[in-house]
C-alpha cells in the first residue's frame, strides 16, 4: 500500500497533464463560442466530481447513523435493495422528462445500491464518520471550482458574469453553502454528538444534489442542457476529451481523499493519545 | 480567440484552488508530525 500512493500519484500526474493537452489542443474548437468553450472540459468534469463525492458522503454518513443499532442497519440495507430497485424500475415503467434517457436513470439506481454495499464492506461505523468527512471536504474544494469557472465561462457568452435568480445556478450555490456549513460544525462544534448531528446534516444536505442535477430539465434555466444522460449532443471527439478529463480528475479527487483519509485518521490518534495523556499527567487538569 | 483570457483564468483558478488545498493539507501533516514528536519526548520523559 506504501508504494500504491506514489505509483497512483505519478499515473495520475501524467493523466492530468494529457488531459490539460487534449482540452487545450487536442480538442476541437467550438464554432459558436470559440475557445472559451474549452472551459467546460475543467467544468463539467468538476461538478460530476463533486456530485460523486458528496453522494457518497451521503452513503457514509447514513451508515453512521444506521450502523448505531442492528436494526437500524438491517433497516437501511433493505431501504438501500428497495431504492435501487425503484429507481431501476422507474427508468422502465414511468415516462421520464424529454431528454432524460432510461438507461441512464436505471444505472443511477444500481450505483446507488452497489455502493452502498461497497462501502459498507469496506468501512467500519467509526471510519463511515472519517469518509463522510473528507469526501465533504473535497467536494467543496470541487464545487467551488465549478461556482468560479462556470461565471468566468457565462461572463463572454452570456454577457453576464451570473444569472439571478437561475435555477441551476442558485440551486449549486446553496448545494456548496450547505456542505461548507457541514464543514463549519465540524471544525467548531467539540461536542460528542457532533459526528451524528453532522451526519444528520449530511442527508438532509445530499437531497439537494439531485435537485441541482435535474433542475434542468423541471424548470426554466440558462444553463445549457446534459451533454450525456439527457437532451444536450456533442461532437464525439468532444466527448472523448471531457471523458479523459473525468478520469483524471476523479483520480485526482480519490489520491486527496485517501491522503486526507490518513491525516484524519492520524490526527484523530494524535487527540487520543492527548487525551491520555493529559488524564495520566499529574499536573494536568483532568485527574 | 477573443476568449482566451477567460480560458486562461478559469484554468489557473482551478489550479490555485486545487493547490492551495493541497498546501492545507501538507500544513495539517507537518503541524502533527511536531504533535508526535513532542508526544514522543513527553512519552520518553515519563
Amino acid at each position: 500500500m506504501k508504494r500504491a500512493f506514489p505509483i497512483l500519484g505519478v499515473l495520475t500526474a501524467i493523466l492530468l497533464s494529457y488531459a490539460l493537452y487534449e482540452a487545450l489542443v487536442g480538442a476541437p474548437t467550438e464554432q459558436t463560442m470559440g475557445e472559451v468553450q474549452r472551459i467546460f472540459y475543467y467544468h463539467v468534469p468538476s461538478a460530476w466530481t463533486a456530485f460523486s463525492l458528496f453522494f457518497i458522503n451521503f452513503i457514509a454518513s447514513t451508515q453512521y447513523l444506521a450502523r448505531s443499532s442492528p436494526s437500524k442497519d438491517r433497516f437501511a440495507s433493505y431501504a438501500a435493495v428497495g431504492v435501487g430497485l425503484v429507481v431501476f424500475a422507474a427508468a422502465f415503467f414511468i415516462p421520464l422528462p424529454a431528454g432524460m434517457r432510461p438507461s441512464a436513470v436505471a444505472t443511477t439506481g444500481l450505483l446507488i445500491t452497489g455502493l452502498y454495499f461497497l462501502i459498507r464492506s469496506l468501512f467500519s461505523q467509526p471510519d463511515t464518520d472519517v469518509l463522510a468527512l473528507v469526501s465533504a471536504e473535497v467536494g467543496v474544494v470541487f464545487c467551488a471550482i465549478v461556482l468560479v469557472t462556470g461565471p468566468i465561462w457565462a461572463r463572454p457568452v452570456w454577457g453576464i458574469w451570473w444569472a439571478p435568480g437561475d435555477i441551476r445556478l442558485t440551486s449549486t450555490l446553496v448545494l456548496w453553502l450547505i456542505y461548507v456549513s457541514y464543514l463549519v460544525l465540524r471544525r467548531f462544534s467539540s461536542s460528542g454528538q457532533t459526528p451524528t448531528l453532522a451526519a444528520a446534516l449530511a442527508v438532509l444536505g445530499a437531497l439537494c444534489v439531485p435537485f441541482v442535477y435535474f433542475s434542468i430539465w423541471f424548470f426554466r434555466t440558462q444553463h445549457p442542457q446534459p451533454v450525456m444522460g439527457g437532451g444536450g449532443s456533442i461532437d464525439p471527439r468532444m466527448l472523448h476529451v471531457l471523458l479523459i478529463n473525468w478520469l483524471a480528475f476523479s483520480c485526482f479527487a480519490f489520491l486527496v481523499c485517501w491522503s486526507r483519509y490518513r491525516l484524519e485518521n492520524l490526527q484523530r490518534d494524535v487527540d487520543q493519545a492527548h487525551a491520555l495523556e493529559s488524564l495520566l499527567d499529574p499536573g494536568g487538569s483532568v485527574r | 480567440m477573443s476568449g482566451n483570457p477567460y480560458l486562461f483564468a478559469a484554468y489557473a483558478v482551478t489550479w490555485i484552488i486545487h493547490i492551495a488545498y493541497l498546501g492545507t493539507i501538507v500544513k495539517r501533516y507537518a503541524r502533527l508530525q511536531r504533535e508526535i514528536e513532542e508526544l514522543k519526548k513527553a512519552g520518553g520523559r515519563s
